[in-house]
């Protein structure tokens, strides 16, 4: 065990961060694909699209500081755009010639539409949706963040304004039936290139492709955490005047990061309809935007690892909830978001980090030398929670 | 679009419209007062603004069904007994909640946000295992139902003009409350310093309890209104609270001018884009509109100058 590397160059893992992932990921690709039926494997697969919003959040909330209450706009933004290129791949003219228009989609016949949008053309193409599914959203977050961060709009003002934006995209796609499905959403999706996304087989195949991909923005998570960038996001989150003072320019790394937790929300996305099958505006609005809020901060605000163990805990409790005690779910669910305020607002990732990892000293090298008592009083944690956690 | 009417049509109909707007002005005034006191003075994000004025809603509801039942002959003022019993209950519960959860958060905006989101799915199962799933529906007395005929094509509905009346009277109640009063004066000060509002003897944690109180309390007066309106269930709440905050926000947080004069653009730019185009595309343009206003001004309409 060597003291962890300091000055940054040489990697951008520390010791533990390592011994995390790789316990993460033994988890995800061996325990539970061994010990779980496929239906309950399914089930993990589709916490785990959520598991990218989360990640998200953890750099554009608990590093950055900024609270975007309109996730759930980039997490369908990246389903659907997957879920148009799959609808187009169903709806060929041999599957669809009992249509009045054969070739279209099914709800476009049934709001007379005859041609196809211009918008859903490209969508014909897998490697435009590809990118489509990463640089739409994030376009869409440019956008927002260009507009909001330049005229230093912030904390509160910016939670409500995405909010607004949440709202204003449900509206919109339940409208615009014609074009988008409506209240139903996307439905009815087959095949990817010809593969069945229904089997068992290929769901657990999408299984293994969504963890990998996880891991893969976990490691970038890391990086960006670890590099200059997380340096200066974390400073900025602490005392933004400062680091305007200091000569950088505040609004773009805001306008980075909030784009960045886009992508990584409309990856989940994309990977949630390939594995579900379909996509529809429940997952877009307020209350799964704040629910996947939540997820994060169950898990821990400031560890990126914990976010995605809380988002897998609170849908385990939402879905085990649900099936025996229905109505109790919302109790717990609001009691989890007051407990996390009151209590714990660190999340799982500070309890651990006070109670379990002084103990496990030797073992993560380093750990040893943060085992403080825990805080008298629970840290601040609205805009300038320290870094406790992590 | 407007061969097929002819003039006097025309004009009756931007009337009504604008009629319809000015109800849904008040509606907006009524649900955002509350709101702009919790906020815009206190700096709370209550995410479950919309639960107190659906307790509101529910205490009318109890109320006309005792009136209809025990006191018939007293059933046509029963809601100004409802109104008043309103104001007591989510007043009540506002304190409650206050001192049970707020007065820990004063310094983390956001994590109340979170908080109090909690407490309204808290509160909507509540609603919900207590009075039951379905929507319930208040009887009118006599005297609110039908319509004044101004003229052949035009008519207005008596319980609009009883809610905009409401409003006028909630509104200028407030106002005095705030702005005249000794007991506003201490809300401000505290507001703006609260360590110095300490200093000079004010009770800095019951004006804050008050004052949480008072805004729920009008939020239960205004889902008392609602009930002339519409019907009401667990989650009806949910519906208004991203409006509600869009009128404050949009007004400039701390003006309660701002406030009237937001909701007032907001519900007329509705009302008429609705008559043009379809309800929900009319709710999209408005919001969209209000977003980019708020991008441009990030501080609102009306914005009072502070040091900060």
């Amino acid at each position: 065990m060597t003291a962890p590397v300091k000055s940054g160059r040489t990697f951008f893992l520390r010791p533990q961060d390592m011994i995390g992932i790789v316990i993460l990921a033994i988890l995800l690709l061996v325990v539970l694909p061994l010990t779980l039926d496929n239906f309950r494997l399914q089930f993990v697969g589709k916490y785990l699209t959520y598991a990218f919003v989360a990640l998200g959040l953890v750099l554009c909330w608990g590093y950055a500081g900024i609270l975007s209450l309109g996730q759930g706009v980039f997490f369908g933004l990246g389903g659907y755009c997957m879920a148009m290129f799959l609808k187009l791949e169903a709806s060929s003219v041999e599957n669809t010639k009992i249509q009045t228009t054969p070739g279209i989609p099914d709800f476009m016949d049934w709001n007379q539409i005859t041609a196809l949008p211009w918008f859903w053309e490209p969508f014909r193409s897998f490697g435009f949706t590809t990118i489509a599914v990463v640089l739409v959203p994030a376009f869409f977050a440019l956008l927002v963040g260009y507009a909001l961060f330049k005229r230093r709009v912030g904390g509160v003002y910016f939670a409500i304004i995405t909010q607004a934006l949440a709202a204003i995209m449900t509206i919109l796609i339940i409208g615009q039936q014609g074009y988008t499905g409506g209240i139903n959403g996307i439905t009815d999706l087959r095949t990817l290139h010809g593969w069945d996304i229904r089997t068992d087989s290929a769901k657990t195949v999408l299984y293994f492709v969504c963890v990998a991909l996880l891991i893969g923005c976990i490691l970038l998570a890391y990086y960006v955490k670890s590099s200059k960038l997380g340096r200066i996001l974390v400073a900025m989150r602490d005392k933004e005047d400062r680091v305007r003072f200091s000569g950088y320019d505040v609004s773009s790394f805001k306008i980075f990061v909030f784009c960045l937790a886009a992508s990584l929300s409309a990856i989940g996305g994309a990977m949630f309809t390939l594995q579900v099958g379909f996509m529809s505006p429940s997952f877009v609005g307020i209350v799964p935007s704040i629910e996947m809020v939540i997820y994060t901060a169950v898990g821990g605000r400031l560890s990126i690892l914990g976010a995605i163990y809380g988002t897998l805990l609170v849908n385990w409790a939402k879905t085990s909830f649900s099936e025996s005690f229905p109505e109790l779910w919302l109790f717990g669910l609001g009691g989890m978001f007051i407990a996390v305020v009151l209590i714990f607002p660190n999340g799982i990732a500070g309890l651990y980090q006070v109670y379990v990892a002084p103990h496990l000293g030797p073992l993560f090298g380093g750990a040893k030398r943060r085992a403080t008592p825990p805080a008298a009083t629970p840290p601040a944690a609205g805009s300038a929670a320290p870094a406790a956690a992590e | 679009m407007f061969s097929d009417y002819s003039l006097a049509e025309l004009g009756s109909i931007f009337v009504m419209q604008g009629f319809a707007g000015l109800i849904l002005f008040s509606v907006f005034v009524l649900m955002a007062l509350g709101l702009a006191i919790i906020f815009g003075q206190m700096g709370v994000i209550n995410m479950a603004h919309g639960e107190f004025m659906i307790l509101g809603a529910y205490v009318t509801y109890f109320t006309s069904q005792f009136f209809l039942n025990h006191l018939p002959a007293l059933f046509t003022a029963y809601f100004f007994v409802a109104m008043i019993l309103a104001f007591i209950a989510s007043g009540a519960l506002g304190m409650f909640i206050e001192w049970a959860m707020i007065r820990r958060l004063y310094k983390r905006p956001l994590d109340t946000l979170l908080a109090t989101w909690g407490l309204s799915l808290i509160l909507q199962q509540v609603y919900r295992s207590v009075f039951g799933p379905r929507e319930v529906g208040v009887e009118l007395p006599e005297w609110m139902m039908g319509s004044l005929p101004l003229t052949d094509t035009i008519e207005v509905q008596i319980n609009g003009l009883f809610v905009m009346g409401l409003t006028i009277a909630i509104t200028i109640v407030v106002a005095v409350l705030m702005y005249k009063s000794s007991w506003g004066k201490q809300v401000r000060a505290v507001v703006q310093n609260r360590v110095m509002a300490g200093a000079v003897g004010i009770n800095t944690e019951k004006v804050d309890r008050y004052t949480f109180g008072l805004g729920c309390g009008i939020a239960g007066v205004a889902g008392s209104a609602f009930t002339m309106i519409g019907s009401t269930g667990p989650t009806s709440g949910q519906l208004y609270i991203v409006d509600t905050f869009l009128v404050v926000v949009f007004g400039g947080a701390q003006s309660l001018l701002g406030t009237i004069a937001s909701a007032f653009t907001i519900s007329q730019a509705q009302s008429t884009l609705e008559f043009f185009l379809s309800g929900s595309m009319a709710k999209v343009l408005t919001l969209l509109g209000v977003v980019i206003i708020l991008m441009l001004r990030p501080q609102g309409l009306f914005v009072i100058k502070v040091r900060r």
